[in-house]
């Protein structure tokens, strides 16, 4: 065990570690400069009992129906050997697909240890290469450097192989209507896959494969209009590939974070827990709120300190990256000496606070 | 976003209340708005759960499904909904006034339209579903349904076609009105939940709007405006209910079990009715801008035209093709053009938005020649100087067109820009005359402000017929062939009408 791995593990304590899901790659993609979140997710921390812990519980609740949805959509795609998969690549997306074996590797011998399960679709993918294994993988556990940390994915999708080319099959239960589905809900499930395309890529680079083996076009199945059939699509993650490798590349490095922490340190639930988390940088913006845990607690903290992070980047744009209230406030309405570098802001919130105030005078 | 909002925003987290973004309303607001507030359930497209619905606040209709997953159910309530909305719509239609035509016959436009309000976004693309699931529908046939449903359908995918329009204000979520009035301190992802925005605005006795938000946040106090319902309700009130109701062995029971039902829905909607009525009343409270009118009009316009077609027509097409697709983009970006205009014309908080970027300039008349004549061609013309004083940071140059806010159509050349006085030369919108028409021209002392934009008449772009769409917009469209799975129009075709709504 490396010095690194042997401190994170500290900073967890003896809670169990979590794996990377859907949520903490959400997050991972829309705001990478967050140590905070960065550390924790890297020391696999579960941030939803720390947020709890401190009175700040996240907002994610599911619905029970959604899940239910969810599951029985997945498990007709699944049903029969993935009999309505294969139907839907061979029929909509034209894929002459040949006889299939399906191999799962959602556990090994009983056992979910995910180093273990790492290693085993490792070698699952080897065989598939050398031209003997299987076509179909349900559930591989893929591994991606995140901030020179190995962090494992626990991705809900299939790995499939056709001829010498894998795709990544992502099964969403949101609905394609008239061939038009949730723009949202596509760029998530984009976002996402293209994590996993870029962690499969780097598997294939590893066994001595081209990149390129992997296609950067995930197929997305989905309910068609309102009903329960499924419908597949290609998706291209190009986009969403150049972006999250960029931010990977730019992402503050784990170790450096960690060597400015105090030795003893540790996030386990207990009295010092809010000072030890304020001890790391959090990068909060109001979105955060739809992809981590502990945004309810960075809230607060941005409040506290009257920063305009809280309004949204659009806001602090506007101010010319002013950072609190005060300050922009005070700029506007001229109490405050702007520095070299606020002085055009300056002048401009000075007017804008003349032209409001002339304004609502209603002497326009 | 601006500057000026941006400021607005940040004054707002500083005191603890809103700021106000307009000082006129900006969309129309009439005596009887249907207020619609949908709920779904959870993890379905389109699946409704309960709608509350009405015209008075004292008086609310609930309709709830008592299973969610069953089909029946689900379009017995499409058809209690129908019969709410269509009666409000024909309620619309009591009366008319003549609209002057080339022939001289003219002809009758409603003098009303619905207008149904939603909590958010999210209402509209719901109704927008459910126009989609329920306009198709067959009134005979397998799975057939009453009549009043497929029309249900037509006229929710008007009013959420007619609300992509901006400007429009037939079908409007209440979360976009009250923001574009009123600035809060909080994001505008925050600014999403009505409960939140509306703590901010108006905030119960002794909170401040940053703890009336924070209150607003609490799905226990307050619930969500939906059309998603709060997970927590979901798991511990709302799937034991459904699973009673399921289980209810006979008719008795199963009536015991839907009244529960309807009193959980009843204290999840509740609230956000409240909400509702509340913004309704903060709105009322600004005076009308003074393009609302007109832009009300074109929404008149529309009611009258589409009502006229009902009775003849088909269900609208799924996708709309090349050539129709065009048409619609070039009038929402003209709706957009005009509607940017005339909200800074009626509102000076908005005209300050374009003052601070130099898109217009407001300032006092200092020196004026009202009676100057431009001699210089064959025949004298009235072109009177004015020399404007003004603090506003001016991004106009010699020669440039700028545009009288205080009196449409009058145009105006800049000959000079010195120092904080621009000297203008105005060329139309005082008569016909060679002396200005009195009152026509502004006097020294009086403030003027004049605009670099103004609402242009465009001439639309000639589109091709349909036969000859280009291949870069995927060629003639097929014309529909009974029976054809991808038809876009009517009869609906077998797949339609055994979609199951899940």
């Amino acid at each position: 065990m490396t010095d690194l791995a042997a401190r994170l593990d500290r900073l967890r304590g003896d809670a169990p570690a979590r794996n990377h899901d859907a949520r903490t790659i959400a997050a991972l993609t829309t705001n990478p400069g967050c140590g905070r979140r960065g550390l924790m997710d890297a020391a696999g921390i579960d941030k939803d009992a720390v947020a709890r812990y401190l009175g700040f519980p996240a907002p994610f609740g599911q619905s029970q129906f959604a899940i239910a949805r969810g599951n029985a959509f997945e498990k007709q795609v699944k049903d029969d050997g993935f009999a309505e998969l294969f139907t839907l690549l061979r029929e909509r997306l034209g894929l002459p697909v040949p006889q299939v074996a399906i191999e799962s590797l959602d556990e090994v011998g009983g056992n979910h240890g995910s180093e273990l399960r790492h290693a085993q679709t490792r070698r699952a993918l080897a065989r598939a290469l050398a031209g003997d294994g299987s076509t179909l993988f349900d559930h591989p556990l893929l591994r991606l450097d995140i901030a020179g940390q190995p962090a494992y994915l626990e991705p809900d999708v299939l790995a499939f192989r056709l001829g010498d080319k894998f795709y990544v099959i992502e099964i969403k239960s949101f609905a394609i209507i008239d061939g038009q589905a949730d723009p949202e809900q596509v760029a998530a499930a984009a976002r996402q896959s293209a994590v996993y395309v870029l962690a499969l890529r780097r598997l294939l680079t590893q066994l001595g494969h081209p990149a390129t083996a992997v296609s950067h076009e995930v197929i997305l199945v989905c309910p068609e209009n309102f009903s329960n059939q499924p419908a597949a699509a290609f998706v291209d993650v190009r986009k969403q590939l150049s972006v999250i490798e960029r931010q990977l590349s730019r992402i503050s490095r784990i170790d450096d974070l960690v060597a400015a922490l105090p030795e003893e340190m540790t996030f386990e639930l207990g009295d010092g827990l809010a000072s030890a988390i304020r001890a790391v940088e959090a990068r909060y913006a109001p979105d955060c709120v739809s992809s981590c845990e502990l945004a309810f607690f960075c809230r607060d903290e941005a409040r506290a300190c009257g920063s305009t992070d809280l309004l949204g980047i659009a806001v602090r744009d506007d101010v010319g990256g002013v950072e609190t209230l005060a300050t922009a406030l005070g700029l506007a309405d001229g109490s405050l000496a702007p520095s070299p570098e606020q002085v055009e802001i300056a002048a401009k919130l000075r007017l804008a606070r003349l032209l409001r105030a002339q304004a609502l005078e209603g002497v326009a | 976003m601006s500057t000026l909002t941006a400021l607005a925003r940040i004054e707002a987290a500083r005191t603890g209340s809103a700021q106000p973004l307009a000082t006129v309303r900006h969309c129309h607001l009439g005596e009887q708005p249907l207020v619609l507030i949908p709920l779904k359930l959870s993890g379905e497209a389109a699946a409704p759960l309960a709608a509350m619905v009405g015209t008075a606040r004292k008086d609310p209709a609930l309709l709830v499904v008592a299973q969610p997953r069953n089909r029946d159910l689900r379009f017995g309530f499409a058809a209690e909904l129908a019969a709410l909305v269509l009666s409000y719509v024909e309620s619309r239609q009591a009366g008319t006034e003549t609209v002057p035509t080339k022939d001289g016959e003219g002809r009758q436009r409603y003098s009303d339209a619905p207008q149904v309000l939603v909590p958010n976004p999210g209402g509209i693309t719901f109704l927008r579903l459910l126009g989609r699931s329920t306009r198709f529908r067959r009134i005979d046939g397998p799975y057939p349904v009453e009549a009043s449903v497929p029309l249900l359908g037509r006229w929710l995918t008007w009013l959420c076609d007619r609300a992509e329009q901006p400007g429009s204000s037939v079908l409007m979520p209440m979360t976009s009105m009250l923001a574009g009035h009123w600035a809060t301190g909080q994001s505008t992802f925050e600014d999403a939940n009505l409960g939140a925005l509306l703590g901010w605005l108006d905030p119960p006795e002794g909170m401040t709007g940053p703890q009336a938000a924070l209150r607003a946040e609490d799905p226990l106090l307050c619930p969500p405006a939906g059309p998603t319902t709060d997970p927590g309700f979901d798991n511990e009130e709302l799937a034991p209910l459904l699973a009673a109701y399921d289980r209810a062995p006979a008719d008795q029971a199963r009536m015991a079990a839907t009244d529960r039902l309807r009193r959980a829905l009843r204290r999840q909607l509740e609230p956000t009715w409240e909400l509702m009525w509340r913004s309704i009343e903060l709105l009322r409270a600004l005076p009308e801008g003074a393009h609302v009118t007109g832009r009300w009009e074109g929404d008149r316009e529309s009611f009258t035209h589409f009502a006229e077609g009902v009775p003849e027509g088909f269900p609208q097409a799924k996708r709309d093709s090349a050539v129709a697709a065009a048409r619609r983009l070039i009038r929402l970006e003209r709706a957009q053009d005009e509607l940017d205009v005339q909200r800074a014309l009626d509102d000076p908080l908005v005209m300050a938005e374009h003052r601070l970027t130099g898109e217009a300039f407001a300032g006092i008349v200092v020196a004026a020649q009202p009676d100057r004549l431009d001699t210089t061609g064959k025949t004298p013309k009235l072109r009177p100087y004015l020399q404007v004083r003004t603090s506003d940071p001016l991004r106009v140059a010699d020669g440039d067109t700028v545009h009288n806010a205080g009196r449409k159509g009058q145009k105006a050349l800049v000959v000079d820009v010195n120092a904080g006085t621009v000297l203008l030369e105005l060329s139309s919108g005082m008569g016909r005359k060679r002396v200005a028409e009195p009152g026509s021209v502004p006097e020294v002392g009086d403030r003027v402000c004049f605009t670099t934009f103004a609402a242009d008449f465009h001439r639309s772009p000639v589109l091709p017929p349909l036969e000859q769409t280009p291949w870069t917009h995927g060629g003639p469209p097929e014309a529909y062939v009974p029976g054809d799975d991808e038809a876009v129009a009517y009869p609906p075709t077998a797949a339609d009408a055994l979609e199951v709504w899940e």
